[in-house]
């Protein structure tokens, strides 16, 4: 549960700017929220400009809890979005946004939470997938979590390296990589049977991405045999 | 204080006057709920109002397919800052339901029910006086099992989590008892306008 107390615009500043792949940049930022960030969170970002013109979006958090004062986001640049283009395009090191946060208490999991752990997400939805399995190498490494990445090109996997990486490093946690416009398959039942056969049973599985990626795989689990309130689901685009 | 760089695009003063503070336009109809779409059977669907857990009355499918239609048109506002304009519903209005039941509202809040396990509160108020409905069609079809069909609660003047998919049913409470989101930060009420997105907003 999270503590139900007001939640303040805090002003952040940008202390690292990554790239992660051609469309997607990390941001590191420094703020002062009032309570840990927990794994599957987000934050609002907010940007005004001079005539006082504000608009607001909502990013994952892409690090894992922790108490030295900043945050992970990764932002996937857009010249159609008002606000990913500034991220994209305007953003640099030493600039001031305002955030408030941290935000959301049903796609969140934590160490005590257990597993085995089932994360599937698709393109840009692995950012909170991440969060989670950062959280549990560093909290809860005996916890068996498989992540199903689903992503059209291998550039555009995020966190690539780090994944693989902890595929081969990290007892207990693995990777199911599958890029869908390179030979790999779509998700479906195979795919979906192929991780349930590798994890065993999950007890929490947590899903991220478009609408439609995200219905088909939870679909699947509940056909599986999952019980639905074992699949948490986040989701974008109609 | 402005944000070094950052011009936006503003929309024009028509789609701004009808945004809430925070909020964009959007044409598309993004889904968001906390798990799967629960298959729901219209064959062993049951709409019931409850006071705790005792049934006040209960229809079918069927029976609620006979009661008077009510529609409704404007603009929806979500939580995650989206907003869609003149959206299209139809459905069973609280007042027709209650007259229906031949009851008067025994307390002054609701907890609406979804089939997902799901809640969310609502002061019963803001259910009645023609501000609400069970919707059972978007722009002429039958909901779709996405977006909360065959029946989601309609309360369009709150923040759209307020208006629960897949709905069972509405339970009177004594006292305004907080929902899924609302237990998890969110605000009791949830008027866009006042830009009440969470606790203390």
């Amino acid at each position: 549960m999270i503590e139900p107390s007001p939640l303040p615009w805090l002003s952040a500043t940008i202390i690292g700017i990554t790239p992660v792949t051609a469309q997607v940049k990390s941001f590191r930022l420094a703020v002062a929220f009032d309570r840990i960030a927990l794994a599957g969170q987000h934050v609002d970002v907010r940007l005004t400009a001079p005539d006082g013109y504000q608009a607001q979006r909502s990013y994952s958090i892409a690090s894992a809890p922790g108490n030295d004062g900043t945050i992970e986001l990764m932002v996937e640049g857009s010249a159609q979005g008002e606000v990913s283009s500034f991220f994209d395009g305007v953003a640099e090191v030493g600039d001031t946004i305002e955030l408030r946060g941290p935000i959301g208490g049903a796609f969140v999991w934590r160490a005590q939470d257990g597993g085995p752990l089932l994360l599937i997400g698709g393109g840009s939805g692995v950012v909170p997938l991440l969060a989670m399995l950062r959280h549990r190498a560093e909290a809860a490494p005996a916890v068996p979590a498989l992540l199903l990445y689903s992503v059209r090109h291998g550039a555009e996997a995020i966190a690539r390296d780090e994944l693989s990486r902890r595929a081969r490093d990290e007892p207990g946690f693995d990777l199911v990589l599958s890029l869908t416009r390179e030979g790999g398959r779509r998700i479906d039942a195979t795919l979906v049977g192929e991780a349930l056969t590798r994890l065993g049973q999950p007890r929490h599985a947590y899903l991220c991405g478009a609408n439609p990626f995200v219905s088909a795989a939870a679909d699947l689990l509940v056909e599986a045999g999952l019980p639905p309130g074992a699949i948490r689901t986040e989701r974008f685009g109609g | 204080m402005s944000t070094r760089g950052f011009t936006g695009r503003p929309p024009s003063e028509a789609t701004r006057e009808r945004l809430p503070p925070g909020q964009y336009l959007t044409q598309d109809f993004p889904v968001l709920q906390i798990g799967p779409t629960p298959r729901v059977d219209r064959e062993t669907w049951r709409f019931t109002l409850r006071v705790g857990s005792r049934p006040l009355k209960s229809w079918t499918w069927q029976n609620f397919s006979a009661l008077p239609r009510t529609r409704w048109g404007g603009d929806i506002h979500c939580v995650t800052k989206w907003s869609k304009f003149d959206t299209a519903w139809e459905g069973v209005g609280i007042d027709d339901l209650l007259a229906d039941a031949g009851i008067s509202a025994p307390t002054a809040f609701a907890l609406a029910e979804g089939h997902d396990d799901y809640t969310t509160n609502v002061p019963f108020a803001d259910l009645t006086g023609g501000r609400a409905m069970v919707a059972t069609h978007y722009d002429g079809l039958p909901i779709a099992p996405d977006h909360g069909g065959p029946a989601r609660l309609l309360v369009p003047h709150l923040y759209f989590w307020k208006s629960a998919k897949w709905l069972k049913g509405l339970r009177f409470t004594e006292k305004d008892e907080g929902g899924f989101w609302e237990m998890s930060g969110y605000h009791m009420y949830g008027d866009p306008w006042r830009e009440q997105r969470f606790t203390g907003d």
